[in-house]
Formats: structure tokens, sequence, C-alpha cells
């Protein structure tokens, strides 16, 4: 919310004769640079739709990507905060590697042993198991960062080593598969997603909720006599949220299930399929479920509590903020501790997904986790960033990689291509930060 | 601290073997192992080690640790101990190159362990990974002789993806010049990592439209990624999928019907051969004079060597009881889950 008024309100005053869009800018309050993200977000997808003839912009491939995008951007929503307070974490690739190991132990070799195999009970403990961990693993990160004064970039490296090291050290290197039932859920397909009506009843409280919160923030704006937005410009956001939700929705309830799964249920339910198929739509994937979630959250967190304005406090100025009597160190072992937990609920995410618990698990993933909240806006210099910036980042890069499989186009091109991308991005948002200046 | 261990386990061996030295000529065979990180590493080891203490001779190891620069200093320690014969698994086949010649200056016989190390000197060990291609496809093309073929080859960085695609190529050119099966797409998996090949398959799926008919996967790593996308179609079991390395996963699904053929190399096989060979190379028998031995000229820059390759097995729904049999793997993790009836091993 800072973000919004700092971009916005210096534009105003300089200009004393605005044009329409400036004038629309500031009474709706949008983000421009988040606007900006919009709009090369819709550039990429409108593009790879025309030159893939017509497959990039369909159901199936957006919902594919929405469940792709999941364990990044969910990764990608504690690296800001991270990011924000003059840190990093290479680490978080291999803790996603190491945890996601440890729950398939513990799904299929441990749990069984006292519940006995497809136990309803296995998969909460073995995601309660991996989140504790993650949690753990990230707080003795933090431990080190915040009160033995080790660098975080040290530290995290070390990390990085460390816990890849311990996820082959699990099974000496075996795959864990197959994984239990219920787990699975969490990665998605035709089963992992929640259906059609579910979808809709998510969707309409969703909706309600950026209603109410609109009126809210009114209200209190009211209250403590804020300048309000005009009535036009917030009818305008709330049709436009609603729309937008709605609108993803529709996509991922206009995919259906493929006609081989369509089958297997029908004759499992003594349904007759009638002539030209039965259409069942997935709806939304439960990992993207999670990962919405997770950024709901987490953008509560850093925007609307005291922990939240502590990480951008320390992030703006450190000093300031310790002589302004914060306690840093704490707040910065919570971040980790956070971090490390978000981690194992990706690691639940992509082993659920896989159906398999590899040691290879999440290589590399800590580096597209730190591009995703740089180009959603994250300043490596510390104190700006926002957690919906980051979760857009995550997508955009995904969406390149997606499309460019698509089109046929081999890995050694594409990872120029999203190094590429990353650089130009960055530039762009310090031009941008400059000319707000 | 791994170089006390490795110190241990050497002066170990070594006053194990000193005791049967009086027996035989008591030669010394040095290894140099590229990296104990991969599980199947240690399989090769132990076999290796029975077999060198089994003819009467010493094994004396280090172990590189992923870095070129250490393999180098690692296999000097060797020659320095007195090895009489090395067998090198190469962390980087063109890195190593000095340490051999190194090794042949001092009269040396050196024998590369999987991995080719491009030199004329150097015997070449391995097993024949474009027959493993070439199994993979025909064990694919037998359960799916016309259609639309998906390949996720290894990774690009990886010479022996390359072996294994152009194996694939070899049984398949034929039907796809004749137009009844159809490439609709390839890719190299990054890293061959499990994740990449199911993004992969995601996208031809996607590009596709579901109609694909046959996946040639290089590995059972990737095969495990192709069979989760192909999972979410509802289409895993009815489009035949291979691999390699006996993966147990990998061999749990052929039981359950979701994988068709995992081809199988056999760690211990090939431990035992190289020590067989280095044991020979160090009494001074002729590289040419090995048994089986062959002139082979295939490397990327087409270096004369003497070599023996060794067969694969492709691992079927048939032929299952032979890992089992082999004690590779125990007949509870391959029958995870498994019908009863509907494979023979599984009862």
């Amino acid at each position: 919310m800072t973000e919004v008024t700092s971009s916005a309100s210096p534009q105003g005053a300089s200009a004393v004769t605005e044009g329409l869009p400036a004038r629309f800018l500031r009474a709706t309050e949008l983000d421009v640079r988040m606007l900006g993200m919009v709009g090369a977000l819709a550039v990429i997808w409108i593009g790879f739709h025309i030159v893939s003839g017509g497959l990039f912009l369909t159901p199936r491939n957006l919902w594919n990507l929405s469940v792709q995008s999941a364990s990044v951007a969910i990764m990608s929503t504690g690296m800001v905060l991270v990011i924000v307070t003059r840190n990093i974490d290479l680490s978080v690739g291999s803790l996603l590697g190491f945890v996601g190991m440890i729950m398939g132990v513990t799904q299929t070799e441990i749990l069984p042993q006292w519940l006995g195999f497809g136990h309803p009970a296995i998969w909460i403990l073995a995601l309660a198991v991996g989140v504790l961990l993650g949690a753990a693993i990230g707080a003795l990160h933090g431990y080190i960062i915040a009160y033995m004064s080790v660098p975080s970039f040290i530290v995290s490296l070390g990390g990085l080593l460390v816990w890849r090291g311990a996820a082959w050290w699990v099974t000496s290197g075996r795959t864990v598969a197959p994984l239990d039932a219920t787990f699975r859920l969490m990665g998605g397909g035709p089963d992992g997603a929640i259906g059609s009506f579910w979808s809709w009843v998510a969707g309409i409280i969703a909706c309600i909720a950026v209603l109410l919160m609109l009126a809210y923030s009114r209200k209190q704006r009211r209250k403590f006599n804020f300048p309000l937005r005009p009535l036009w410009a917030e009818g305008f956001l709330a049709l436009l949220g609603c729309a937008l939700i709605l609108g993803a929705i529709a996509v991922a309830n206009s995919y259906p299930w493929p006609s081989a799964i369509v089958r297997r249920y029908a004759e499992a339910n003594n349904i007759t399929v009638p002539e030209g198929g039965l259409f069942i739509a997935h709806g939304i994937a439960i990992p993207v479920l999670i990962a919405v979630g997770a950024g709901v959250v987490m953008t509560f967190l850093a925007n609307r509590t005291r922990f939240g304005r502590y990480v951008f406090a320390i992030g703006g100025n450190p000093e300031a903020a310790v002589l302004a009597g914060i306690n840093t160190r704490w707040v910065l072992l919570k971040i980790f501790m956070l971090m490390g937990a978000l981690a194992a609920v990706a690691g639940a995410i992509s082993t659920a997904r896989l159906n398999a618990a590899t040691n290879a698990m999440g290589t590399l993933d800590e580096l597209l986790v730190i591009a995703a909240a740089v180009i959603g806006g994250t300043s490596l210099g510390g104190g700006v960033g926002t957690i919906a910036g980051a979760m857009m980042g995550a997508v955009l890069m995904q969406s390149l990689a997606s499309g460019m499989i698509l089109l046929g186009v081999d890995t050694p091109l594409q990872n120029i291509v999203v190094g590429v991308v990353l650089v130009i991005a960055v530039w762009l948002d310090t031009l941008y930060r400059k000319r707000v200046k | 601290m791994k170089n006390t261990v490795t110190a241990v386990l050497a002066g170990l061996s070594l006053s194990l073997s000193l005791s049967t030295a009086a027996l035989a000529e008591g030669k010394t065979i040095g290894v140099s192992w590229s990296n104990f990180q991969e599980e199947r590493w240690k399989t090769d080891e132990a076999a290796i080690k029975a077999q060198i203490e089994a003819d009467g001779n010493t094994y004396i190891s280090a172990d590189a640790q992923s870095s070129p620069a250490k393999q180098l200093t690692d296999v000097e320690s060797l020659i320095a101990q007195g090895a009489n014969a090395l067998i090198i698994l190469a962390q980087d086949a063109s890195a190593i190159g000095p340490a051999v010649e190194n090794a042949v200056a001092e009269g040396i016989p050196v024998v590369g362990y999987d991995r080719l190390i491009e030199n004329p000197d150097a015997f070449y060990l391995t097993f024949d990974n474009k027959e493993v291609g070439r199994m993979q496809a025909q064990a694919v093309f037998e359960a799916a002789p016309e259609g639309n073929y998906v390949f996720i080859k290894g990774s690009s960085a990886d010479p022996n993806a390359d072996f294994l695609f152009e194996g694939q190529m070899e049984v398949l050119k034929e039907a796809i010049d004749s137009g009844k099966i159809k490439n609709v797409g390839e890719a190299f998996t990054d890293g061959w990592l499990p994740a990449n090949a199911q993004r992969n398959m995601e996208q031809f799926l996607t590009a596709n439209n579901n109609e694909v008919d046959a996946v040639v996967a290089s590995n059972d790593g990737t095969a495990g990624g192709a069979i989760a996308a192909l999972e979410a179609q509802g289409l895993a079991g009815s489009v035949p999928v291979s691999g390699q390395d006996g993966d147990h996963a990998a061999l749990n699904r052929i039981a359950l019907g979701t994988q068709t053929v995992s081809v199988w190399k056999d760690a211990r096989e090939l431990g035992k051969a190289a020590a067989q060979i280095a044991n020979q190379l160090a009494e001074g028998t002729a590289m040419d004079a090995i048994e089986g031995a062959t002139k082979w000229a295939e490397g990327p820059n087409k270096v004369e060597m003497n070599a023996v390759f060794l067969k694969p097995v492709p691992v079927t729904r048939e032929n299952l009881n032979a890992v089992i049999d082999a004690g590779w793997v125990s007949k509870d993790v391959v029958c995870q889950g498994v019908q009863p009836g509907t494979v023979d091993v599984c009862g």
C-alpha cells in the first residue's frame, strides 16, 4: 500500500493540469508499475497465442500455466520479505528438495508402518512434518543470520549445499514413489481440482471479500479524514476485481476433464456417457488455491500487521529501525522461518505434482524465485517490494518457459530468453523509478 | 574427514589383503571415482572391490567429489601409492586427459570406467549406450507400431543423451520415413530433472490435443515426469513409455503397467568386468588381448581405442523377475499396489 501512494502522489503534485489517464490513475490509485507488468504479461500471452497458432490462450494451457507457476509463486511471496530486508536466500531450492524428500519418506515408509497404507490422516501428518521441518530449518538460518551476524548470502549458500546433500542422504539418492493418494491432490490434475460448483462458490466469496474490503477502507478513510476516492473509481475497482476473479474461474471451468478420465469416472459411477462426451470441468486447481491463499495471507502480513511494517522499516533503513526500538533480529528470524515454511509448502506441491520425491527436486528453483521477486518490482537495495508483484513475476517467467516449449524452442535458447528478459525487466524498473523521483 | 576415512579404508583393505597377498603376486589396483553423491557408484565400488580382492590384489581408491581438479591430484596420489593399474570414472572426459597421460608415461594401464576417456592408450569399458537407446525405442515400437511419438531426451550437456537419441532413431528411422510414425515433439530435459520432463510433456500434450501414442523417454527419472503428465490426462497405462536405470520407482511402474520398459544396466556386472580387466592389464596382458575387446573409434574425436561393451537388459512386465532374482530390488517394492493376478511375479 505504501507503494501506491508514493508512486501516484508525486505525479499528481507536479502536474497541475493533468491529462485524463493521469487523473484516472490518481483517482483509482492503481499501481503504475503493476499496470506495466500486466501489460508485459498481456503482450507475452498474446504474442505466444498468435505465434503458436492459437494454442496459448486456451483454458487448458492457462490452467496448466497456473499449476506450473504455483510452487515458485508461493516461495516468491516469502522471498519478497527476505529481499526487502536487504537479505537473500539461496537455499530455498535445496530446502524444497530436502523437505519434499522427508515428506515423501514420511508418507510412504514411516507412517504406513503405524497407520497402514492409504490411511486418511497420512497426508496431513506428512504435510505437518514438512512444514514444521521447513520452519525449523528456516529458523536456524534466521538465527545464524540475525543473532550470529553471518551474512545471509553465506548462510543460505551453505544451506544450498547442506540441504541438497541432505536430500540425497535421506534415501541415498533413491527416488521415492508413488505417493499417498490424498497427498497427491495438492499437485493438481483432474482429481486435484475443486470442480466447477466449488470454483464458482470460491469466486463469489472472493468477489464479496473485494467489495467488503473496498467498503471498509472507505469507511476507515472517512473516519481519519483521509482523501477519498471518487465513487466512480470505487465502482470501477470493484467491477475490475470481480471481473478478473470471475473471469479466471470461468476459464478454469471451461477446461473439461480429458475423455479417458471421464470414461473411467463414468464407469466407476455407472453413468452412461452421452453422444459427444460428458463435460466435467476441472475448476480451480488445489495448488493454485494454496498459492492464492499464501499470497493473501502474506499480503495481509506485509501490509496490515506490525510485523509487516517492521519488515519494511528495516529494509528502508536498518540503523533507524534499531534506533526506533524494533527488535530487528527477532523480525529477521521470523522472516526466514516463514520462508522455510513456504518452501515446505512449495515442496509439498512439487512432489505431489510429480507423484515422486527425487533428490534433485527444486534444483535452481532459488534463482527462479529470486528472479520472480525482482521482476515483480522488489528492489535488491531493500525497502521496496510487493507480494502480488512477485507472484505475477513468477507467472510471467513460467509463461515464457511454457510458451517456448509449445513453440518447440529448445532449452538452451529458453534459458537465454529468460535471462535477457530478467535483465530488461529490472532495467525498465530502474528507469521508471528514476523518472518518478 | 573424507580423506581420513579413505585413508583408513585404504589401510584396512591393505592389511586385509596383505594376509592373502602371500598367495598371489599382490598387484595394487587404484580406482578414481568422480563422486559418491550418486547412489549407484556405491554398488559399483562393492563389485569392483570384491573382484579385486578375490583375485588376490589390493584395492585403493579416491573420491574426486565432483571436482575435475581434485581428480587430477587423486590420480597422481594413486600412482604414488603404487597402483599397477587404474580404473577411472572421469568427472570430466577432457579434463582427465593429463592425468591419463601421466599414468601412461609411468607404464600404468588405465581403464576408462563407464564414461569415455578419449585416449588411444586407455581402455574403454561401458554399457553400450546406443544399444540402450535402441532397446528403448524397440520396446515402445512393439507396443505402438505407428502414431504420434514424443521424445523426452536427456540433458543437453551429457554426451550420453545424444548416444541414446541416436540409438532410438536407428530403430525408428524407417517407420518415420515411411510416415507411419510422426515425431510430434522432442525436447532436451535440463539437468535430467523429472520436473522439467513433466512440464515438457504437459506442453506436448497441449500442443497435440492429447494425440500422443508413444513416449520415448531417455531414463527412468524423465519417464516418471512424463508419466505424471500423462496421468493428469488419464492416458497413463495406455501410452507406452520407455526408460532406463532400473530405478525402484520405475520397476514398480512397470508392474503397475504405466511404464513399458526400463533398460537395466547391472552396475555389478560392470564393476566386476572392470576389476577383471584391470587385474589382467596389471599382470601385463596387452589391451587388445583382453577377452571381448573390440576396436572402437566412434567417440567425438574418432580416436581408435580398445573397448568392451556390455549388453544391457530391457526389463518389461514379462521379465521383472530378472531384477528380483538378481537381488537388485525386493519383490515388495516392485509389487507395491499391484492388483493380484495382473503380473506373474507379483502373484
